[in-house]
């Protein structure tokens, strides 16, 4: 199954949870933030929420800027 | 090295319910290397390091973030919306910023125009009201125009932060006179923020009154930014103190400093 992880497309497990895909890519969850078709998700809430095909996902953080 | 500023009375900068010591804060981007971003911001003595939101790189990840190099324990975050050139953009970025755990503070940029920077001063208003509903302490970074300031005030932003030229531009305070008046009206602290470009620039922009000054290019994009960072923070210091011990009035024409009298015949 397909997903957009910042703008790139990805194949990831049916039935996958944010959480799986986080743990997929080596992401730690206490580093990104995680927008899920345009959505904030908060952390606890990332092992519920299910992927499904075509979803865009936004994974952030802080870099430098002034 | 120490500075005696044990003769300045000054209180501290309050913005947001939050008090700070210094009033220089500086950005993290555009360091040669994480190395010298970490020692130039010891340098500057700044409690408050602006930072970015972006996507993480999914193949190298550890690496890119600022977080590995900085203690949030030690310094205060404030999350940027740069690169934003919609209120909706910048409302995006700022909510994703507080999702990271930090604080609700935000360095609010709604851009323009890609040439200048400067702001989209109708899409800044914008977002700072709707944030400013959620809850976050907006600090507006705005250009040096007094009514605009007034209006974010109004707003409720917990901080206005006039530019003093465009950012990255190092061409230094353009227009004391408007950003001495909004200083003047607006009861929320004023931050100087982007345009600065050596420590005379620093100390002069602290001179007009305002509370603080905040920059990034001037201290990363330094030959020695390490250097750069300490005169920086002496100039910051020297400007607020000559303010608060306030300037000789301007004369057109010479007085001497010697007596007149008392001279041979």
């Amino acid at each position: 199954m397909d997903v957009v992880i910042n703008g790139e497309r990805k194949r990831v497990t049916p039935g996958a949870s944010l959480l799986d895909v986080l743990s997929q890519l080596e992401l730690d969850p206490r580093a990104v933030v995680v927008e899920h078709n345009r959505r904030i998700v908060r952390r606890p809430a990332l092992r519920d929420v299910k992927v499904n095909e075509g979803d865009a996902i936004e994974l952030v953080h802080f870099v430098g800027g002034g | 090295m120490t500075t005696a500023v044990e003769t300045v009375r000054d209180e501290p900068l309050t913005i947001g319910g939050r008090t700070f010591q210094s009033r220089l804060m500086v950005g993290t981007g555009k360091y040669p290397d994480m190395d010298t971003m970490v020692r130039a911001i010891e340098a500057s003595g700044a409690e408050v390091v602006t930072v970015a939101v972006r996507r993480v790189n999914l193949d190298r990840s550890k690496e890119s973030s600022v977080l590995h190099f900085l203690d949030p324990n030690k310094i205060f975050l404030l999350a940027n919306t740069a690169g934003c050139y919609t209120a909706g953009d910048a409302i995006r970025y700022a909510r994703l910023a507080r999702e990271a755990g930090f604080n609700d503070f935000v360095k609010l940029e709604v851009i323009g125009d890609e040439e200048t920077l400067l702001p989209d001063v109708a899409g800044l208003l914008e977002a700072a009201k709707v944030l400013v509903q959620e809850g976050f302490k907006v600090l507006a970074y705005t250009n040096e125009d007094l009514v605009t300031a007034l209006r974010l005030e109004d707003a409720g932003c917990a901080a206005v932060m006039p530019l003093a030229s465009p950012i990255g531009s190092g061409l230094g305070l353009l227009n004391p006179f408007s950003v001495r008046t909004i200083k003047r009206r607006l009861h929320v602290p004023v931050i100087v923020d982007a345009g600065v470009g050596t420590a005379s620039d620093a100390c002069m922009t602290m001179e007009q009154g305002v509370d603080g000054i905040l920059m990034n290019t001037a201290i990363a994009a330094a030959q020695d930014p390490v250097a750069m960072a300490q005169a920086m923070r002496l100039a910051t210091i020297a400007g607020r103190a000559a303010y608060l011990a306030g300037r000789m009035p301007r004369r057109e024409v010479a007085m001497p400093s010697s007596p007149t009298r008392g001279m041979l015949d």
